[in-house]
């Protein structure tokens, strides 16, 4: 597996014009996983998409390949009238993979391949959220918390899911606010990134 | 791209993909026409590919909003972003899958709706070529103010307000063509124009769409 990185160098992101993050830096090199910390409203999905090429960097560098990254929001993206198994082969064509098996045997979602995506419970949403990154066969996975609404039991599916990925020489960088039990993900707080100080000098900025 | 456009064809024809929407609407408004000008099947035979090509337009409005919109809904929008395929061929495919579903429909069942109309004969070739060739350049540009009002709650008036003068063009050429056609006179003009406009559209709008959709998921 090649070796990638993911480095991000003295980033200031904002939203809605106003700066939420500034001087952030970290390094997350192949087979590492770091956890980003900080209380609602820090800027930690902000940081995210940001990272993951959706939003412009107000300054500061993301060294990332973007074409081995996959990022996974609050929300799942799935099709509420298609299947289960519908919902991950489109993701596995668009892709260009085919390991939708895997992906539903890994997540437990075998039983539930027929069912169409709106009947089922918000956890089970989740993890079929989570399938979706197995399917997309990328190094990279950027997650914006990914264990709301899993009870215990789908928590630790998903850890081994991520210390496979891991193990594979994947990186993960992640937001959660429970302990995952990944035993050597380093921690990053948030807070003493913090902006400091009121809006952009941009007057665009502002209505934007 | 493939599995992209099966998917959209696929969510149109599942419940609530509102597939037949836009042509039970068009169908309606067609029929309603005679009610209200009465029954002068001179007048309206004369006003037919009027009639026709606004119905048409109308039609594809009323779908316009749900391109974009359902999958910035449910975050789909923001994963196909990150994906391998190019915003702007996701924008094309989306707007294609639109035209299959709504376009396509309205061209077949436009010589049903001319009888109606009482569409003098000579008028039915030019009145399916000018569909044919005028409505995927309504389901791109379509696409293009679906892109602009995406991240808007009750986007869809502003979005019409906003498509509707982009589609002056494609109108006037259409019924023009579709006029001259059922009166019997050279069409070739009009529809030249008409597909010359269908083209720049299919060319230029995607990435127009794409570069909109980017600014909308920031």
């Amino acid at each position: 597996m090649t070796c990638m990185e993911l480095r991000v160098e003295n980033l200031t992101v904002s939203r809605g014009g106003l700066p939420l993050l500034q001087g952030v830096r970290f390094c997350v090199a192949s087979g590492q996983a770091l956890i980003l910390r900080g209380p609602n409203g820090i800027g930690k999905t902000t940081l995210l998409r940001t990272v993951a090429g959706l939003q412009p960097a107000v300054s500061g560098d993301v060294s990332v390949d973007l074409d081995e990254v996959c990022y996974a929001a609050h929300l799942d993206g799935l099709k509420t009238t298609l299947s289960v198994e519908e919902n991950l082969r489109f993701w596995a064509d668009v892709f260009g993979t085919d390991d939708v098996e895997t992906a539903l045997e890994r997540l437990n979602l075998n039983e539930l391949r027929t069912r169409h995506a709106g009947t089922l419970s918000s956890g089970q949403k989740r993890r079929l959220g989570l399938a979706r990154l197995l399917v997309t066969g990328r190094m990279i996975w950027i997650l914006d918390e990914p264990t709301v609404s899993l009870d215990a039991a789908s928590v630790a599916l998903f850890a081994d899911v991520v210390r496979a990925h891991l193990a594979r020489g994947g990186i993960a960088l992640l937001t959660t606010h429970i302990e995952l039990g990944l035993e050597d993900a380093q921690v990053l707080e948030l807070n003493p990134f913090e902006a400091k100080g009121g809006a952009n000098d941009s007057a665009d900025e502002a209505f934007l | 791209m493939i599995a992209l456009l099966v998917r959209d064809l696929r969510l149109a024809v599942r419940a609530g993909g509102g597939f037949g929407l836009g042509l039970a609407f068009f169908l309606i408004v067609v029929v309603l026409v005679p009610f209200g000008v009465g029954p002068d099947t001179a007048l309206l035979s004369r006003i037919a590919p009027g009639v026709l090509w606004i119905a048409a337009l109308l039609a594809c409005l009323l779908s316009l909003d749900r391109i974009f919109a359902l999958d910035f809904e449910d975050g789909s929008l923001d994963l196909l972003a990150t994906s391998p395929l190019p915003l702007e061929g996701v924008a094309a495919v989306k707007a294609l899958a639109h035209w299959v579903t709504t376009g396509l429909p309205l061209v077949l069942a436009a010589p049903v709706l001319g009888l109606l109309m009482n569409l003098p004969l000579a008028g039915y070739t030019a009145l399916m070529i000018s569909l044919m060739l005028g409505t995927p350049a309504l389901s791109v540009i379509g696409a293009f103010g679906a892109a602009l009002t995406v991240g808007l709650k009750r986007g869809g008036l502003l979005m019409s307000l906003l498509v509707l003068p982009m589609y002056v063009p494609t109108l006037i050429f259409g019924a023009e063509m579709a006029r001259r056609g059922a009166e019997g006179l050279d069409y070739s003009a009009p529809m030249f124009m008409l597909a010359g406009i269908s083209a720049g559209a299919l060319a230029l709008l995607p990435f127009a769409s794409a570069a909109v959709l980017r600014v909308n998921l920031r």
